[in-house]
């Protein structure tokens, strides 16, 4: 896939009332799959909106497939299919009546946009329910057809707002397979936003993270997750059970950690100081390690580091 | 293998190979569009034929413009008798005020076919999130309103100008000369222009109050109330000052107003028409605006 940038950004500050959804943005899409990562909140469904032009930004300039968003927004309709958040269909309508009536929307002759309805509800796994209300689909089939209506009039990019939202595991990975197969089989580009990072890791080569309306890091994930310094994996004992402290204290020596899903944390050492900083701070604080593995760098890593710069 | 096995193989479809059945997804493959693309600003052409073909799918609704065409059937008759009863020639005569009237009468299935077509346009969008999809494609939200109006205003015309301007030419047609016509050369501007007024007053009025409401039910009962209320009002204000210079607060008495100075009939209330016209123009002003605030990609909610 080409690297020259699909999706530029050039300050951008969207302002709803007072509050700043997005506030200074200035960042730059490569062609491919890429993830739009962030918490709830941090201002990725307004990115994505502010680049269909639904949103007018107060300050700031953007660009999408060379194509300026304030001067050309149906230009860039015709080239871009969107794929909303929330639940979205046209109401009394079955599935292949409202997958050609978006292709006709978007400007496809009547006859085209009724082939590719067929062939794109059979692409995404709804062929066999392309005659049913889709009032009467489940989450994960509305999910999928969200994508089919996105993608029905062949689009250059994709913006996919949080796909698998919803879904059970096994139509999450269907999903994913999709989206992955779209951005690196199908010479589709696409941004994929989401809050989890397993999602973004599996489906995009590189990725944008966003914290509080900023840009907090972005690069490929491969060059993203090259070690700067070294993680591991680390389990301890307070004297008083209380671990507040001792993660101050490391913080305060310039150590990264968050906490996993299991009771160990995961602490990030930047430069070459490895192990042997970790115990000489355990031991200044009186805490017991009990448990101390290096670990490899993972998307979570530095979705951490870069949230807590931000 | 014996023939029987065999032939019994051919007939069955080969096994799919275990990666395949895994990936059953992609086996249909995705193709990229090569073929060609409508040019802009036809977007609004396949939202109004899409909405016309969805009510003329709906039994009910054929049913009531059917039943808006029976007036219709009347007043041929009525035409019919006039030309070539001779003794119903003074009782039945036909003149302009007769196609007033004839509209007039079909002010009460204009709208029932308001209420019916027009409450869900755009709260049932916005009760499925519709509008994000609709503004994510290469249409501007003009051309969606515009796409919108068009299925209102269509069956409305069908049931005002279509039928009118078919009771002229029945007239021509039935009297044998077109000496009615160049009597009456007035009429098919005065029918045009006040089907028009009529169907663009309740239409926009209709799209603006089905945008500000997720539930086609509450917008059609929204849409009685201003009708019905405003025509009390009217009422109300003539029992106290015993004048109907107060009409002009009344939705349905504007219109008549206008429709009796279209016809060159005497007004039938005390307010000035160029009132009358100015509170239609500023409603559909008025609809305008709301339209222009509620249909958006986004609701922004600061």
């Amino acid at each position: 896939m080409a690297d020259t940038a699909v999706v530029t950004l050039e300050g951008v500050t969207v302002l709803y009332g007072r509050s700043a959804a997005l506030r200074d943005v200035t960042a730059a899409f490569a062609g491919g799959a890429v993830g739009l990562l962030g918490p709830n909140g941090a201002g990725k469904s307004t990115l994505l909106k502010s680049l269909l032009g639904f949103v007018a930004p107060d300050r700031g300039r953007m660009q999408v497939l060379g194509i300026d968003v304030a001067a050309a927004p149906l230009d860039i309709r015709a080239r871009v299919g969107y794929m909303p958040e929330s639940d979205a269909h046209i109401p009394g309508m079955n599935a292949v009546s409202f997958v050609a009536y978006c292709g006709e929307l978007a400007g496809l002759p009547r006859v085209d946009a009724m082939q590719r309805a067929h062939e794109v509800l059979f692409y995404v796994g709804l062929g066999e329910a392309r005659y049913r209300n889709v009032e009467t689909y489940s989450t994960g089939m509305k999910q999928r057809i969200k994508l089919a209506q996105a993608l029905v009039h062949d689009p250059d990019l994709l913006f996919l707002d949080e796909p698998t939202n919803g879904m059970d595991p096994k139509g999450r990975d269907e999903m994913l397979d999709l989206v992955r197969d779209l951005g690196h089989n199908k010479g589709v580009n696409l941004i994929l936003s989401s809050h989890l990072l397993p999602d973004v890791e599996y489906t995009c080569d590189s990725v944008v993270v966003m914290d509080k309306g900023r840009v907090a890091t972005a690069g490929t994930i491969d060059a993203l997750k090259q070690p700067r310094g070294r993680v591991y994996e680390l389990r301890v004992k307070t004297p008083s059970g209380d671990l507040d402290a001792f993660l101050a204290r490391l913080q305060a020596a310039g150590l990264d950690c968050h906490a996993t899903d299991e009771d160990v944390m995961r602490v990030f050492v930047p430069g070459s100081g490895g192990a042997r900083e970790l115990f000489a701070l355990a031991a200044a604080e009186h805490v017991q390690v009990r448990h101390l593995r290096p670990s490899v760098p993972t998307l979570e890593d530095v979705f951490a580091h870069a949230v807590g710069e931000a | 293998m014996t023939d029987a096995e065999a032939a019994a193989s051919a007939q069955r479809p080969p096994a799919a190979a275990p990666e395949a059945a895994a990936t059953s997804i992609r086996d249909q493959g995705y193709r990229r569009y090569a073929g060609g693309r409508a040019p802009r600003g036809q977007a609004w052409l396949v939202i109004a034929r899409s909405g016309i073909r969805t009510m003329i799918g709906k039994r009910a609704f054929l049913g009531l413009l059917l039943l808006a065409w029976f007036p219709f059937f009347v007043r041929a008759v009525q035409i019919y008798a006039a030309a070539n009863v001779p003794q119903a020639s003074q009782l039945l005569a036909v003149n302009a005020e007769t196609f007033r009237q004839f509209l007039d009468q079909q002010e009460i299935f204009v709208f029932f076919i308001t209420v019916y077509v027009g409450a869900g346009l755009i709260a049932n969008d916005r009760r499925a999130n519709a509008l994000q999809i609709y503004l994510s494609k290469p249409l501007t939200r003009a051309e969606y309103v515009f796409g919108k109006l068009a299925i209102l205003a269509s069956f409305l015309l069908l049931v005002t100008w279509v039928p009118a301007i078919v009771l002229l030419v029945v007239q021509i047609a039935f009297a044998g000369n077109f000496s009615f016509l160049t009597n009456n050369f007035f009429l098919f501007p005065a029918i045009t222009v006040f089907a028009c007024v009529q169907v663009i007053l309740g239409a926009t009025t209709m799209l603006a109050l089905s945008s500000l409401s997720n539930s086609s039910r509450y917008v059609g009962i929204l849409y009685a109330a201003v009708v019905f209320f405003t025509q009390a009002i009217s009422g109300v204000l003539f029992l106290v000052t015993r004048s109907t210079s107060f009409s002009w607060v009344s939705f349905s008495a504007n219109l008549g107003q206008i429709g009796d100075v279209l016809f060159r009939l005497r007004p039938r209330y005390d307010t000035p028409w160029p009132v009358s016209f100015l509170v239609v123009a500023l409603v559909i002003a008025a609809s305008g605006v709301v339209l222009e605030r509620r249909v958006r990609g986004v609701e922004v909610v600061a």
